[in-house]
């Protein structure tokens, strides 16, 4: 807010402050972007090259940092926990659109009485931090025998999502006029056909960004999956948590591991980009 | 029964009155795709919840099975006069306030510059957004290692260039790390919402302004910001929400060391690797009192924005 001056003469200086702004914006988001690109820069160099000071940014790239994360270089494979984590993000999206997608119909498209109560309610559940329920859990899983098992993590996921899913579904659902669902109606239309082709089609972009946002959400979490999971169940976050108290050259290695853990959350984020606030917001921003 | 029907006054006006039985059949027909989501929800985040409270009146070591017993509230005077305990309450308040206020300013300036038009500005907002896909953990430990480390990481580095000094970050200011990475992650959260604010403003009243003589400065005060409170607020909440239950960043940048352990990692490490049940459950009960006064205004924040958005359509 520097140009206060930019007001009196009109004309030229607010293309020169328009540019200015614009280079503003570039600025900032080169550097916003800088960590993640000096990551994805450092896990093609050798470990030695990593490691300098001052940086070297032209050095000799290399895919060693790649090989050495995948268990060729003799470490732990990360494989079963990318497959733990494919398994609990993938799974717990599916139950959360099995379970969301009835009970955001009922709560938009042929309401039950007192239908934003029951939303609210679904919100407030999100509000009760993982800690409130980590205990008791952790006992439960403990005496029957489900603890280091995945499926618990799918169920606890399903509850995570399952609010945002509701909200997000909610919002997209409101959006199929009940004029077209009663025309359907009049012309005979039951109810499986007017959900495939007339609710279907408007939600399913809304559908499948809610799908994609508690994808993110599942492959993220981390506290339940450290507390809950051991050697069989540990999900990739967990195997990241390994590299914590690393010594020695592992810079490379750090890198390529966290770009490739990070690379389907960042596909999806992108992919979901246009409807991430609502989701994110739950549904409170359109 | 037919003194409610006035209560819903979008039932569509078909002779319902007149069979109650097939009446109260088609209201449990309308519920019925209700119930298992709600049923779930109650099962997996209520009763643990209840569980937690029970656990919190008790004296329960989990090394010790035997001696558990009922002690009313003192797992809560133990939290609240242990030292440890109530530094780790006052590193909750402040991570999380100096968090949702830094990435809350910060992206209102970013919404701010990309609410104009300039060239690249998609690639410009993709490249903020970034930050925000990266797993958090991920984003930890990219921030630990490669950023901070005082011999060969990035901040250094580029202080060598200037011949600045070479800091160890972590050690001299643990709890500004922490935060300096969690902005990092939040402040497009904040961008996006902000965004989405900025771009539901009255465009005609903004340009009736601009006839009238206001200048930019003007109009950003007396329109943008009333109209972005709002949003802020909502920001500003769900941030909160968010932020208070942070554990990934505490765990992997400092784990919880140097006076950084906050409320949802004491928790972890009291029952996790101190085995204190009782107590730990009474930090979580804490937690969720926090949480619940941040939720009550989180609540009529989105109510206010949701019954806006329900009397426009």
């Amino acid at each position: 807010m520097s140009e206060n001056t930019a007001a009196v003469v009109r004309p030229r200086r607010t293309r020169q402050t328009g540019l200015g702004l614009g280079l503003l914006a570039w600025l900032a988001g080169i550097l916003f972007f800088l960590p993640i690109a000096w990551m994805a820069l450092t896990s093609f160099h050798s470990e030695e090259d990593a490691a300098t000071n001052p940086p070297s940014f032209g050095a000799a790239l290399t895919l060693d940092g790649y090989r050495e994360f995948f268990g060729t270089g003799g470490g732990a494979s990360p494989w079963p926990s990318l497959v733990n984590s494919t398994v609990a993000s993938l799974t717990s999206t599916l139950l959360v659109l099995l379970l969301a997608l009835p009970a955001a119909y009922a709560l938009s498209i042929r309401p039950v009485r007192k239908w934003t109560d029951v939303l609210f309610f679904f919100l407030s559940t999100k509000m009760l931090p993982v800690v409130a329920g980590l205990l008791p859990i952790y006992l439960f899983a403990k005496n029957t025998g489900l603890l280091d098992n995945i499926w618990l993590l799918v169920v606890l996921y399903t509850s995570m999502n399952l609010p945002i899913a509701v909200w997000m579904m909610h919002s997209f659902l409101s959006e199929v006029p009940v004029a077209i669902i009663e025309a359907a109606q009049i012309d005979g239309a039951r109810l499986p056909t007017i959900l495939t082709r007339v609710v279907a089609p408007i939600a399913l972009p809304g559908i499948a960004a809610t799908s994609l946002i508690c994808f993110i959400f599942s492959w993220n979490e981390l506290l339940f999956a450290r507390v809950l999971t051991g050697v069989v169940a540990e999900t990739a976050p967990v195997f990241l948590t390994g590299f914590i108290t690393s010594q020695g050259l592992f810079l490379a290695k750090v890198c390529a591991a966290s770009l490739v853990i990070s690379l389907p959350v960042l596909t999806a984020g992108f992919a979901a980009q246009d409807k991430l606030v609502q989701g994110l917001s739950l549904g409170a921003v359109k | 029964m037919t003194a409610t029907t006035t209560a819903a006054p979008t039932a569509a006006p078909t002779a319902r009155a007149e069979k109650p039985p097939s009446d109260r059949l088609r209201a449990w027909a309308t519920r019925a795709p209700l119930l298992p989501a709600l049923i779930f929800m109650i099962a997996v985040t209520q009763l643990p919840f209840v569980a937690t409270l029970v656990i919190s009146f008790f004296d329960w070591n989990a090394l010790y099975p035997d001696a558990r017993r009922f002690t009313g509230l003192a797992n809560y005077t133990e939290v609240l006069t242990d030292a440890d305990l109530r530094h780790s309450v006052w590193t909750t308040i402040l991570l999380t306030a100096a968090v949702v206020l830094a990435s809350l300013v910060l992206g209102l300036g970013l919404a701010l510059l990309l609410d104009r038009r300039f060239r690249g500005r998609g690639l410009v907002r993709t490249l903020l957004i970034a930050p925000f896909l990266v797993v958090p953990v991920a984003a930890a430990l990219l921030w630990k290692h490669v950023l901070y480390n005082p011999e060969y990481g990035l901040l250094n580095g580029l202080l060598h260039y200037v011949g600045g000094p070479q800091p160890d970050w972590i050690s001299n200011t643990p709890l500004l790390a922490v935060e300096a990475a969690l902005v990092w992650q939040w402040t497009p959260f904040m961008m996006l919402i902000l965004l989405a604010g900025l771009q539901s403003r009255d465009q005609q009243q903004i340009e009736a302004a601009k006839v009238d003589g206001a200048n930019d400065w003007q109009i950003f005060r007396h329109l943008t910001l009333p109209h972005l409170r709002r949003y802020l607020e909502l920001g500003a909440l769900l941030g909160s929400i968010y932020i208070v239950q942070n554990f990934d960043a505490v765990f992997t940048i400092t784990s919880g060391g140097l006076g950084t352990a906050n409320l949802p990692y004491t928790v972890y490490q009291s029952f996790y690797q101190a085995h204190e049940n009782g107590l730990a459950s009474a930090a979580g009960v804490l937690v969720v009192i926090g949480s619940i006064v941040i939720a009550t205004f989180a609540l009529r924040v989105v109510s206010s924005l949701f019954r806006e958005e329900a009397s426009r359509s």
